[in-house]
């Protein structure tokens, strides 16, 4: 104690704080030959969601499954072709707070989450063809008489921290001159037992999701989502930044799989039809932008799809 | 991959910059820390003496019931109860914002703390205090005020210096139920900006600063209240720290 007070804390904590940066500044440096990497190591990481709706989930177990999780067990197989070997596949549970350092600093070779492409991530990282489109959309009790989004005016808005939602929900707020009274789940279950429990009057998230909670709901026939498409964005599996020759066999993995009618064959199994482990159904058809993509394939960021 | 601190003074879409939103969150942090402190303070005091009351087993009692209710439950369990399941067996409460809903629930749960801290305090004092206090005919309440408690305080400020911390840093719970402090800006603008380093450090720093304040005040307090002769743990007799 003495020692310290002649010593003040303060010092230590910038000395503390610097000494981080340098680390992070240092520890991130990662060559970017996937291929070289995976075929000299025999093991290719893939980087999973333990809940993003039907792209990417856990059955427990250690088990991943998931619309995404297909498509990546398709490219791995078309990278065990390139490096000429076969690839033991390990799996790593990421989140969205920690998924884009893994993918840089090497720990996680191929992300197939829910991860939106947009510029702020290109200067960090690369994606493959855009696979799935995501539209944000409003759910709320069915008996509410709510259908748009300027019926929300001073009522609570339900949504989730760490989501984009918040951030178009500020957008709108100035862009339309409405108030909305912020409520924010720490995750999806959260936020969707906001609008169960009538502390907030809708929930604003990811389309497939607002499906997700409300097919898992008690009572799925009191919930509805309403109102217009209050963003678009470009969900993407996410890899390396300047890796071309691994960017090359995933995006000519995921061309030859909308060619031959494998990437809408495999979202009918996980958006359309039951899915493990309680059978239920997301129940959403492939929306017209993600059809759209499917055929005009690109690795445009979201604010490409923003200006439409 | 390099730093980029100016991202703190990019708009975050609703008029303000990463850094007005931060300073903003630290006020919420601060807030919900301070006004939690204040409701624990008087509780914990109050439990922790009663606690020690002689003769009177039903305060004692209920003050051990409180300490166990408040000390065994996880503190994001608690504020949960307080936030969903209260409200659902007691309309009224629907209308208390989650603020004043997280501010009771963190200053009960570390009441029950500070309540120990108390008991132990004046448990630590030699018997013969209470009975001198109590053959000069001082009322129960005179012995607290002017024997007990003056001494008992100066011996828990350390522990009581630990707490406080605490309760600053367990705040950050509060995310959990939609206040818009450090930890979840941490969350929300990271997500927003894919700059997450350089925004857990600016937070990491804010929790340090914030804390170690409390360190340095705290540590003030005890040394000013200090009493020439006795022990304490700035005393030439003890020289661990705390």
């Amino acid at each position: 104690m003495r020692i310290f007070q002649k010593t003040p804390f303060t010092v230590c904590a910038a000395v503390l704080a610097w000494g981080m940066s340098m680390g992070a500044g240092t520890a991130f440096a990662q060559s970017n030959d996937t291929l070289g990497k995976v075929k000299a190591s025999g093991e290719i990481t893939m980087g999973v969601r333990d809940s993003s709706g039907a792209l990417s989930y856990t059955l427990g177990d250690g088990k991943y499954v998931g619309f995404h999780i297909d498509v990546c067990q398709k490219i791995i197989a078309n990278v065990e072709k390139a490096a000429g070997k076969k690839l033991e596949t390990k799996y790593v549970s990421v989140t969205s707070q920690n998924r884009i350092p893994l993918v840089q600093n090497g720990t996680v070779d191929i992300e197939c989450g829910s991860t939106t492409n947009n510029t702020a991530r290109q200067k960090d990282v690369s994606f493959a063809l855009t696979t799935y489109v995501e539209e944000v959309r409003i759910a709320v009790k069915a008996n509410s008489g709510i259908t748009s989004i300027n019926q929300l005016n001073g009522k609570n808005v339900a949504t989730t921290t760490g989501t984009t939602s918040v951030q178009i929900l500020r957008k709108h707020e100035r862009a339309a001159g409405v108030d909305f009274k912020e409520v924010f789940g720490k995750d999806h279950a959260e936020s969707f037992l906001l609008l169960e429990s009538g502390r907030a009057d809708a929930f604003v998230m990811d389309g497939q999701i607002l499906a997700g909670n409300i097919a898992l709901s008690k009572n799925p026939a009191d919930y509805k989502i309403v109102g217009e498409v209050l963003s678009v964005e470009p969900i993407a599996i996410m890899i390396r930044k300047d890796d071309a020759a691994f960017k090359k066999v995933a995006d000519d993995t995921i061309r030859e799989m909308a060619k031959s009618g494998d990437l809408a064959k495999s979202y009918d199994k996980w958006f359309v039809q039951p899915i493990p482990p309680k059978n239920t159904r997301v129940g959403l058809p492939a929306s017209e932008t993600t059809r759209a993509t499917w055929a005009n394939l690109n690795d445009k960021p979201m604010e490409d799809y923003a200006k439409k | 991959m390099t730093l980029e601190w100016q991202v703190f003074l990019t708009d975050d879409g609703g008029g303000r910059t990463y850094l007005e939103w931060l300073l903003q969150a630290w006020g919420w942090t601060l807030g919900v820390a301070l006004a939690a402190w204040c409701v624990a303070i008087p509780c914990g005091a109050l439990i922790g003496v009663m606690r020690t009351l002689q003769g009177a087993p039903v305060l004692s009692r209920l003050g051990q019931a409180w300490v166990e209710l408040f000390r065994n439950i996880p503190l994001l369990v608690q504020i949960f109860l307080w936030y969903f399941v209260l409200p659902k067996l007691f309309p009224a409460m629907q209308q208390f914002s989650s603020f004043w809903l997280v501010v009771i629930a963190l200053g009960l749960f570390t009441s029950a703390r500070i309540a120990e801290q108390f008991r132990a305090g004046i448990e630590s004092l030699p018997k013969g205090q209470r009975y001198a206090g109590m053959a000069l005919g001082f009322k129960t309440w005179q012995l607290y005020r002017y024997v007990l408690l003056p001494a008992a305080l100066r011996i828990i400020l350390p522990p009581l210096t630990s707490e406080s911390m605490n309760l600053l840093k367990n705040s950050s719970v509060a995310f959990a139920v939609s206040i818009t402090e450090l930890t979840m800006f941490a969350m929300q603008a990271q997500e927003e900006t894919s700059r997450g380093i350089e925004i857990y450090l600016a937070v990491t720093v804010l929790y340090m600063i914030s804390a170690l304040t409390i360190n340095r005040l705290l540590t003030w307090v005890e040394v000013r209240l200090r009493i020439p002769g006795q022990p304490s743990s700035k005393g030439p007799s003890l020289t661990t720290g705390h």
